[in-house]
């Protein structure tokens, strides 16, 4: 009996223990904030964690940061708790410029979550990819697209490279690439039917597919534009 | 009820029966008052030394796994393999933010003016030298962090609530370096000529204002080819129109300091190779060296040769061979007809170059090489370091160990032999030449330095005469004046011993880029170098290339360290068997290109610095 007894306090103990955590603990941030980065609606590619945006809350005593990364196809995801932010993406971030917000009158984007949302973030890119095709076969890719100046007068920019890239994983950049080929902005002869082929090396283990997708790099802007990643084979 | 009568009493007695007073003004038995410390001069010494001792090195003989960072060297050391494999270089990545550091100083010059005990000499002198350490604590923020705020007296804050009064904005990255060369100017008469390597001379103040200057001019120079590294406010960037000033100013006061004749460029060995080492290793009868931090000074040493010795000539069964410098670094030592070559392996039909010595790969190139490296076949301690990756057989394949040493038999006979050199490379095996090469410069030649118990003594060069000379030459070329820019240039390459003069005309950037690489590899500048060229983000570019073949363009890419393999090649009767092949590789471990985002041009000040001082704005690109 006695030995009982420890033994249901014991578990007691236990079961207090796991319930504790409820009490003296905050839920956990439960409503998602996603979205795109856009340019009329169209997404706008970059490379993977290149590209960020900042979240701010204020009401604390000190600031920080909710650093969120863009993904590759131009979206991002963040869970927060209630609350208002501030989103702002910082200079020199993206191959984009920033378009003023109409409530702020400057660059910071009010965002007040009483639920989960999704907000999709207009800017104007130096340019964008069009009409892209991107095939595969014999160990080779091509590609062909179109640019659009979206950027023009004082503002604008040339392009100093544009790039095929193609990897084996759907990361797809520079630092993944297996197979790529460059051209200088100042070689294309025109914006439209601009091709690029490579060829693709073996690779180990065996795998008949890859991803591919291309890429533009502007004068003076350290992140590049991308198209949509593409699965081809090879 | 009877106890706390006794309570009370003994209370009452504890607290009359002491002397108030006394009890809480004794003298501190085991600290020394500020005041006391003002009254001697060696006491006052004593502070500066700490002073001294907290001057940072990003890369040095106490952390030489800073130097693998970049592609000087492979880290043959699985903690630090992670270097050769992130994908970028973390925006906080050397960055610093000690204003404790600053305001040491700054209190130290305040009681220094104030202390009534000095002599007039002591006191000039003190204060020349603490105003020295803190040009260089200024100069270490600003070519990380750009313009910080320039803080000169110590600050006090008087608990009223408001702190705003302490915030100080960031200052142009550009009076960072005026007050750095301005202060220089005004202490160096303060200081004596020469006499002491470890404290602050005239020598050292001037080849602040030398390397300084040179800094600020090829900011505001190259600065112009990444406008984007750049703040409206000047906190980041130097106008170009600058540049001129900034160059002038490093060619005098380096010609200054040659005139002084107290320091010359080190040459007493006849072995070139032998006489670049000894730079580093001879402490005695070594006029080159400017400032250095010293070490064996009362017991003090570190465990850079213990961490770095060939493997087989290890003092202790732990660590060893950490750094392999890298074939980047090894193919870029020119010719001594001045010219530059990859390491021939292959003939023009891509068939492999039969050797009949390891050596003989390296055969005619600048002595330096053998003095920073040991390469396959080369002595250490008078002792052949055993370097070599296995048999190679006809038919291409390979017979080699997992094992340092390790013994198999050959094809065609029954007995064992060994088949890989004591010393590597074998894949994946740290802590021995897992690339080919290992480090020599630095590592120090005396028996018992590389044991824990007592370490090496060997220095950190910090200033150094032939860094004068080519801070010279670089000025001169950016004023267009060749002539000057080829002397200077050609005294330090006479020293290395190269028997042909570079002409005037031959001298450009590439020349002055590569020859800093190569004079100064292992000595903390690879980095400072390359960004203040504005170079950092094209060489280190993030694109997986293969190892350049023109080893002299200052431009080319060079993201991965790559090794060097020698094979003995086996075919009996063949008149080939037994002679050496090389074979160019990437190390198992480097997976990734090193890549250089133009954030890093300056690093990331904390969030909690700038939450303490809203007024610090942040750097560029981050």
């Amino acid at each position: 009996m006695k030995l009982n007894f420890k033994n249901i306090l014991g578990m007691m103990g236990i079961a207090a223990f796991l319930t504790s955590c409820n009490y003296d603990n905050y839920d956990e941030p439960s409503y998602q904030l996603d979205g795109r980065i856009v340019y009329q609606g169209e997404p706008i590619g970059v490379s993977y964690n290149d590209v960020y945006i900042e979240l701010w809350e204020s009401g604390w005593q000190r600031l920080g940061n909710i650093g969120v990364a863009v993904d590759q196809d131009g979206s991002y995801s963040s869970l927060l708790f209630k609350g208002d932010y501030k989103m702002i993406i910082p200079n020199n971030q993206g191959p984009f410029q920033k378009i003023t917000n109409d409530q702020t009158g400057n660059d910071t984007i009010p965002v007040n979550l009483t639920g989960s949302r999704t907000m999709d973030i207009e800017v104007m890119p130096y340019y964008m990819i069009r009409n892209v095709s991107i095939n595969g076969g014999s160990d080779q890719v091509s590609a062909t697209f179109d640019l659009d100046q979206i950027i023009t007068g004082d503002d604008a920019r040339n392009i100093q490279e544009v790039s095929l890239y193609v990897s084996k994983t759907s990361f797809v950049d520079i630092r993944t690439s297996i197979a790529t080929t460059n051209r200088g902005g100042g070689d294309l002869e025109s914006m439209t039917g601009i091709s690029l082929g490579v060829d693709v090396p073996e690779r180990v283990p065996t795998q008949n597919y890859a991803y591919a997708r291309v890429g533009v790099r502007i004068e003076g802007v350290e992140d590049m534009i991308f198209s949509e990643i593409v699965k081809v084979d090879l | 009820m009877k106890n706390l009568r006794y309570i009370c009493l003994f209370i009452i007695l504890a607290v009359a029966g002491c002397d108030n007073e006394e009890f809480l003004d004794r003298e501190p038995t085991d600290i020394l008052g500020e005041d006391q410390v003002w009254e001697n001069e060696e006491l006052v010494f004593s502070v500066l030394a700490d002073l001294y001792n907290r001057l940072p090195d990003f890369q040095g003989v106490e952390n030489w796994w800073e130097y693998a960072n970049f592609d000087e060297t492979f880290a043959s050391n699985a903690g630090d393999y992670w270097r050769h494999q992130n994908q970028e270089y973390g925006y906080g990545s050397w960055g610093m933010w000690d204003y404790g550091y600053i305001r040491d100083l700054n209190l130290f010059i305040q009681k220094c003016n104030e202390a009534t005990e000095l002599s007039d000499d002591s006191r000039a002198r003190f204060l020349a030298e603490a105003k020295f350490i803190r040009a260089m604590v200024y100069f270490e923020h600003v070519k990380r962090m750009g313009g910080v705020p320039l803080i000169l007296e110590p600050l006090e804050y008087d608990y009223s609530g408001d702190p705003t009064y302490l915030q100080y904005a960031r200052a142009k990255e550009h009076e960072i370096y005026d007050f750095v060369i301005a202060e220089m100017d005004a202490v160096k008469n303060d200081l004596p000529n020469g006499g002491t390597k470890s404290r602050a001379t005239q020598g050292a103040a001037l080849a602040l204002i030398s390397r300084a200057a040179l800094y600020a001019g090829s900011i505001a120079n190259y600065g112009q080819m990444t406008p984007e590294v750049s703040l409206p406010n000047g906190e980041v960037g130097i106008p170009s129109s600058m540049a001129d000033a900034y160059y002038t100013k490093a060619l005098s006061a380096s010609e200054e300091l040659m005139n002084l004749g107290t320091y010359e460029l080190y040459d007493q060995d006849p072995d070139k190779s032998e006489n670049y080492t000894n730079i580093f290793l001879n402490k005695n009868s070594n006029n080159e060296v400017i400032l250095a931090k010293d070490f064996l000074v009362q017991g003090r040493t570190h465990g850079f040769t213990i961490d770095n010795i060939p493997r087989s000539l290890r003092e202790e069964n732990t660590s060893g061979g950490k750094m392999n410098p890298s074939l980047n670094l090894v193919q870029s030592y020119e010719l001594l007809d001045n010219t530059f070559a990859e390491l021939p392996t292959k003939d023009e039909n891509g068939d492999p170059i039969f050797y009949d010595n390891p050596m003989d790969i390296f055969e005619g190139r600048d002595p330096r090489l053998m003095g920073t490296v040991i390469v396959p076949g080369a002595s250490f301690r008078g002792k052949e370091v055993d370097i070599w990756a296995g048999y190679k057989l006809a038919d291409g394949s390979v017979i080699t160990s997992g094992q340092l040493g390790g013994r198999a038999q050959l094809p065609g006979s029954d007995a064992s032999v060994q088949v890989v050199g004591f010393d590597g490379p074998i894949d994946q095996l740290e802590w021995s030449a897992q690339n080919g090469f290992y480090l020599r410069k630095y590592v120090d030649t005396s028996v018992g330095s590389g044991q824990r118990g007592t370490g090496s003594g060997v220095w950190l060069v910090r200033f150094r005469y032939a860094e004068i000379l080519l801070n010279a030459a670089e000025a001169a070329f950016e004023l267009g004046e060749l002539d000057k820019a080829a002397e200077y240039m050609n005294q330090v390459r006479r020293r290395a011993g190269f028997p042909i003069d570079l002409t005037p005309g031959e001298i450009d950037f590439d020349r002055i880029v590569h020859e800093r690489k190569v004079e100064l590899a292992f000595e903390n500048h690879i980095l400072w170098d390359k960004k203040r060229w504005r170079l950092a983000h094209q060489v280190w570019n993030g694109v997986t290339t293969d190892l350049t073949n023109n080893p002299g363009d200052a431009m080319a890419v060079s993201t991965r360290v790559f090794g060097l393999k020698p094979f003995k090649y086996y075919e009996p009767g063949s008149p080939n068997n037994g002679k050496w092949i090389f074979e160019e590789f990437v190390p198992a471990p480097v997976f990734n290109a090193h890549r250089f985002r133009l954030g890093n041009y300056y690093s990331l000040i904390g969030d909690n610095v700038r939450n303490n001082n809203p007024k610090i704005v942040r750097n560029p690109n981050q």
